[in-house]
């Protein structure tokens, strides 16, 4: 996607304001970019390396596997096709779990792991089952306890109040994925027997 | 406001209280298994670098350019029946397609108009609620050859536009 996007905005940028006459403006927006990169890694750095460190603290006790009991009444909502397959289950919980706490390295794995699973279950192997679509539109709705970058990225450009937005972030999030549930149960429903 | 700012304020301090003493009473090796997390951290920091300079210098030449501000104002007389500030239109377009983009842009929006006024406020509540959901739904779908995929995008994308329309509302009620 970024071999896509990234050569666009160079040479529509370049093409557009070289011909509106802002080449001092583009030579310094060159240099500006390659310091505002290095300058929020850094930033970032402290941020990113705490809370890789806290909940990698949170990955050796035995709160992941209470939380996987905590969501199993929500699974059996979501998930009504896997309700006796207990070994698909646990890996979508161990995936959500990851993803609430903010472990996104683990979260991948362990998804892609239960999407494997998925498809062994899955009558049509070319087309997505309903599991599979909840479980990728959950996926995209972030859901996580402590929005660890935007935090960070605040923090280095000096907000008053970085933890400000967590709050707000919550609601959001939660409205978000309450839709997209919502959405995806219709179009389940709407493309059932489509093939 | 306060009670919103009470719990914000408080979540990341009990987080790392309730499971550093959550650690303690398993009897976890509480720092040796942060260090080795905070290692991580470096690792997955560093790693994205590359990236960030890259796209750092791509929206930095879309704004010089004058290319950002005449697309912001093409889209400002629709996003104005909205009630939507056409500042924050390129990281909503950005957003699901790629993470490190919407870093850099989030990061230029937040800086542009202050990282603490209205604009700032609900980029980061954008940032926060919302995935890089393109990106999702293609690793998850080819890693099992998936060819069809039953309008998932739909769902998805409305979900995050739904996060979007609630970060916006949200600051304008608070």
């Amino acid at each position: 996607m970024l071999n896509i996007i990234f050569p666009i905005f160079i040479l529509i940028s370049f093409a557009f304001g070289i011909s509106t006459g802002r080449v001092e403006d583009l030579n310094n927006s060159i240099f500006d970019s390659t310091n505002q990169a290095i300058t929020l890694s850094f930033e970032l750095l402290g941020t990113m390396c705490l809370w890789s460190g806290i909940m990698n603290i949170v990955s050796k006790t035995s709160l992941i596997s209470k939380l996987i009991k905590l969501l199993s009444p929500i699974l059996n909502f979501l998930f009504p096709d896997l309700k006796e397959n207990k070994k698909i289950k646990k890996e979508i919980s161990m995936n959500i779990v990851a993803n609430i706490l903010g472990l996104g390295n683990a979260a991948t794995p362990l998804g892609l792991k239960a999407m494997k699973s998925m498809q062994e279950e899955n009558r049509n192997k070319d087309i997505l089952s309903d599991s599979m679509m909840m479980f990728i539109v959950i996926n995209t709705a972030s859901i996580q306890l402590i929005p660890t970058t935007v935090i960070a990225i605040r923090n280095s450009l000096g907000s008053n109040n970085p933890c400000s937005i967590i709050f707000p972030t919550w609601v959001a999030t939660i409205i978000a994925a309450i839709v997209g549930v919502f959405i995806t149960k219709f179009v389940i429903k709407l493309t059932k027997g489509v093939k | 406001m306060q009670v919103i700012n009470f719990f914000s304020n408080l979540a990341m301090p009990m987080v790392i209280f309730f499971i550093v003493l959550y650690g303690v009473t398993e009897k976890v090796k509480v720092f040796d298994n942060f260090l080795e997390g905070a290692k991580e951290g470096i690792k997955t920091t560093f790693s994205i670098l590359p990236t960030l300079i890259g796209l750092f210098l791509a929206i930095g030449v879309l704004r010089s350019s004058g290319v950002l501000d005449f697309i912001i104002k093409l889209s400002s007389p629709i996003l104005e029946i909205f009630n939507f500030p056409s500042e924050l239109m390129p990281l909503a377009i950005l957003r699901p397609i790629s993470g490190s983009a919407s870093i850099a842009v989030a990061t230029d929006i937040m800086k542009q108009a202050g990282v603490d006024s209205l604009i700032g406020n609900i980029a980061s509540t954008i940032m926060g609620s919302t995935e890089t959901t393109l990106y999702t739904i293609a690793i998850y779908t080819s890693c099992i050859k998936i060819k069809k995929t039953r309008f998932i995008l739909l769902a998805a994308l409305t979900a995050d536009i739904t996060g979007i329309i609630v970060s916006n509302l949200i600051w304008n009620f608070l």
